[in-house]
């Protein structure tokens, strides 16, 4: 922004943005250095010494890895389930004009729009109504239905930038509907669905408040840890894990940045 | 002879809206067929029509004698170039003009062949690795058109192809898209608003309003003898002349058109009038005259002495420019 | 050689017959994409919302447990008890000041990052602000247990700063003290803040950024020094985005029962009370009336708020 440059931004104000940076950083940082104090029994500070057992001592955790595979295969599918309805229903929504369109956009959005107690409740009664039992698949239902529209919202920005005409064009050359799909729309709408995918996956993985009510027995990453919140076993251990999974999910999240941006938005280039 | 495209009895509603209205057409094989007409005339559905991206509500459309209608457009030897260009933003410029070619299974090879072929054709050789994003607008039409002509299709359809470039370079593309015509024996149909680009491009023009075909023939035609006041109006900037001041010139009391082109300010003329206006225009000359039973322009070479607003004079023209209308739509 | 026809066959088989007749019949395509995500969503999610809030208009029996199936208002009679007021009152004022003070403190990051950031700084602030935003819920949360253990980097930062007094005081203080910082509700307070922050920071910085220049040039040619050009012109176009980072952090903390469940006294919030509710109590109908609570203020919030136009910053 032209003006903004004659005067650049006073000390205060790059002092206080940098103090809020860093109040959102340095708890996560904290846990890092968590994962190698050498105390066992409680959350002291500072930590008395460095070690790295706890990783080895984490790795030969049963239940931990167990929890761990869980999210990732309910993350997985769930995804793979969102990728394909969330495209479907953004495809419709932006292609065609039909009554009901903004109901449901509007339909999409509550899942995760509404307080994730309710959404676990209501699935909760849902399973238990038509007497299915908890299972890996009641826990993916209840993450598809929040991932579709991370996905929808991904695919549907980018469809309304996606020229009508090109279907048009593809069409015009001799391309028939499947061609065209997956010539043209795919090609153009590939790295947003990859973006949505990502992110769908990264919300699958550290959700918890749902799960807890369509899970039944079953633990995955977020669940375990929450028992570990509530009742510690081996403080490290949780450290360890709380380090790990924020490493993971920087990845999925680094790469949906680099996907989707547009070049550098500067202030006041909107209208 | 089998017409390239013959609409019978075409008609397209959306609603209520009649956007093509009961048309009937013959466009020849191997001519330049121009569509022209106001915004919402239904030029660009009809178009839509023999490309295939609409279906007639009712009536019968044929190419080179075979059914259209419930044909898709992938299934049409037709290919468009699109208003906007339509060039696929992920695929260089050699894939975009091959798209056709790879679609119906022509290798590699060969497809980058026609394509550098195609390439030239537009005078854009070497032009394959580039992206649409790094082409100037003109370029990109240039790609459109080689992308629709690399797979030798009956027909080509132009939507308003020159409506986004500067004057320079349109009348360059009016001229190269004429020779191109020419030279590939392809017929050619494009759409325009710009009545200017319809008579210098094309063999014939049909001059469209409210979904119906108004008038079709030869440019001069359209331009000297129009049959309607519509018809007048739009094509071209000419007098209008209202019953009475048809009379007032000594013609029969009816609507009639005179081109100002063929007004001659001419001191022993037998018509009088004042000078209203004068509007420079570069080679010519506009005159506003006001005379007896209203107003009319007059088109004169800029060479002469110009006359001054408020003065007096005459001018003369030809019976035979004096072009009566017989239809007052 | 003749010249191929006018008309070319299709690409037959199973898929050029399929593409023809989706072509023909678009509105089949549209049925057929629009049926499994709608039927899911629309019957079954709908459905089971619509029979929890029902629930509300059942009663639960006393003495049997059992769930009486007939519409009465008691439930929601019941929601007037002094036990229960409080813990709506509570959960509500939480929500107040946690939404005030995530303005505060997102305000100037998301005022640099708008209008000061550019390039490398641009991708440095929306890496920082998205990396937490995507962070684990819960290892935020557990991230804070540690930071406010007694033996934890708080206390021992008081400790150095010899301010151990000045906490100790704090806690004293009834309502927001307690036996320590992660047993308090100013401990839930600080996490409450910490989770949402990415939340508030995001609106704000898009309604920030589409201030457009002209305003604010137009602004001091107008005479106005900066301090007035903020006040007058930039505080108020930023205004939507800050209503729309309230609405996240107002309804986040209206419905949330993991953070005051770990980090906070024994007093309840409302997502705790409609947790225990809906356990091993089987009180079905006092927890849907509770969960109504969080949606009608979230409803007459967002009314307000799409009348002050906050939605055009999301």
């Amino acid at each position: 922004m032209r003006s903004d440059r004659q005067t650049s931004a006073s000390p205060a104000l790059k002092i206080a943005a940098g103090l809020g940076l860093a109040f959102l950083h340095v708890p996560l940082l904290l846990i890092f250095v968590y994962a190698f104090t050498t105390e066992e029994k409680s959350y002291q500070w500072p930590p008395p010494g460095l070690t790295l057992k706890w990783f080895a001592v984490t790795w030969g955790r049963p239940d931990v890895w167990e929890a761990l595979t869980l999210s990732v295969q309910v993350a997985s599918v769930s995804t793979a389930i969102a990728l394909v309805l969330g495209t479907l229903c953004a495809a419709a929504v932006s292609q065609s004009r039909f009554f009901g369109r903004e109901a449901i956009s509007l339909l999409v959005i509550l899942p995760i729009a509404l307080p994730g107690i309710i959404t676990g409740i209501a699935l909760r009664s849902a399973f238990n109504l038509a007497e299915i039992p908890f299972s890996f698949w009641t826990i993916v239902l209840g993450h598809a239905t929040f991932c579709v529209v991370v996905v929808y919202n991904n695919a549907v920005a980018r469809f309304r930038r996606m020229s009508g005409s090109l279907i048009e064009a593809s069409m015009d050359l001799g391309a028939d509907g499947f061609q065209t799909f997956r010539y043209v729309i795919l090609p153009n709408i590939g790295t947003a669905l990859l973006a949505g995918g990502m992110l769908a996956f990264a919300l699958s993985f550290d959700e918890v408040i749902v799960t807890t009510f369509t899970a039944g027995q079953q633990a995955t990453l977020p669940i375990w840890m929450l028992e570990e919140l509530v009742r510690p076993r081996q403080r490290p251990v949780t450290n360890v894990v709380a380090m790990v999974v924020v490493l993971v999910t920087f990845l999925p999240i680094l790469a949906a940045f680099y996907l989707t941006r547009d070049g550098d938005q500067i202030a006041g280039s909107g209208k | 002879m089998t017409h390239a495209v013959q609409f019978s009895k075409v008609s397209r509603h959306f609603g209520a809206v009649r956007a093509v209205d009961s048309v009937d057409l013959e466009i020849r094989p191997g001519e330049f067929f121009a569509m022209l007409g106001p915004s919402g005339s239904g030029k660009t559905t009809c178009l839509r029509l023999i490309a295939g991206f609409e279906q007639p509500t009712s009536g019968h459309i044929e190419i080179f004698g075979e059914t259209a209608e419930g044909v898709p457009p992938y299934r049409r030897n037709v290919n468009t170039v699109f208003q906007d260009y339509a060039l696929f933003p992920h695929l260089n410029v050699r894939d975009n003009v091959a798209y056709g070619l790879m679609i119906r299974g022509v290798n590699k090879a060969e497809r980058a062949k026609r394509a550098e072929a195609a390439l030239a054709l537009v005078k854009m050789p070497g032009y394959g690795d580039r992206r649409p994003g790094q082409l100037s607008g003109g370029q990109r039409q240039r790609v459109a058109l080689a992308r629709a002509l690399v797979n030798e299709p009956r027909v080509l359809l132009l939507d308003e192809p020159l409506g986004a470039l500067d004057l320079k370079l349109r009348e360059q593309m009016q001229e190269e898209l004429k020779s191109l015509q020419r030279a590939l024996g392809i017929t050619f149909v494009f759409v325009t608003h710009d009545q200017g680009e319809a008579l210098s491009m094309a063999d014939r023009v049909a001059v469209f309003n409210e979904g119906r075909i108004i008038q079709i023939g030869a440019p001069e035609e359209i331009y000297r003898r129009p049959r309607t006041r519509f018809v007048a109006d739009f094509v071209g900037s000419s007098n209008v002349l209202s019953p009475a001041l048809t009379a007032s010139l000594g013609g029969p009391p009816k609507w009639a058109s005179l081109r100002p082109e063929d007004v001659r300010l001419d001191p022993a003329g037998l018509n009088e009038a004042t000078v209203v206006a004068t509007n420079y225009l570069g080679s010519v000359t506009r005159v506003t005259l006001d005379t007896f039973g209203g107003r009319l322009s007059a088109l004169v070479a800029s060479t002469a002495e110009l006359p001054v607003p408020g003065t007096r004079l005459r001018f003369s023209f030809s019976t035979s420019d004096l072009h009566l209308i017989e239809d007052e739509a | 050689m003749s010249a191929p026809g006018a008309i070319l066959p299709g690409r037959g088989g199973a898929g050029g017959a399929l593409s023809d007749t989706f072509w023909r019949h678009p509105k089949l395509l549209l049925f057929l994409m629009l049926t499994p995500p709608l039927l899911w969503l629309g019957i079954i999610y709908l459905g089971s919302l619509f029979a929890l809030l029902l629930q509300s208009f059942y009663s639960i029996d006393e003495f049997s447990g059992m769930v009486n199936r007939e519409f009465t208002f008691k439930t929601y009679g019941e929601l007037g008890n002094p036990a229960n007021v409080d813990i709506i009152v509570r959960t509500v004022t939480m929500a107040a000041l946690v939404t005030v003070a995530s303005a505060i403190v997102a305000f100037p990051i998301a005022y640099y990052a708008a209008r000061y950031a550019r390039g490398r700084w641009k991708a440095v602030f929306y890496l920082g602000i998205m990396l937490p935003l995507w962070s684990s819920y819960l290892v935020k949360i557990y991230a804070w247990k540690l930071i406010l253990a007694k033996e934890g980097i708080v206390s021992w930062a008081f400790e150095k700063l010899g301010m151990t007094w000045l906490m100790e005081a704090w806690l004293a203080l009834p309502v927001v003290g307690g036996s320590s910082l992660s047993i308090s509700s100013t401990g839930t307070f600080l996490v409450f803040v910490y989770v949402w922050l990415p939340f508030m920071i995001l609106p704000m910085q898009a309604s920030l950024e589409r201030v457009p220049s002209s305003l604010i040039e137009a602004s001091a040619d107008l005479g106005a020094g900066p301090g007035r050009t903020f006040r007058h012109v930039i505080l108020p176009l930023a205004l939507p985005g800050v209503v729309a980072g309230s609405i996240f952090t107002f309804s986040l903390t209206l419905g949330d029962y993991i953070i005051p469940q770990i980090i906070g006294s024994s007093r309840l919030f409302i997502g705790q009370a409609v947790y225990a509710h809906q356990g091993t109590a089987g009180n079905i109908p006092l927890a849907a009336a509770f969960t109504v609570v969080p949606i009608v203020i979230m409803g007459v919030y967002l009314w307000m708020a799409r009348r002050a136009g906050a939605f055009n910053a999301l």
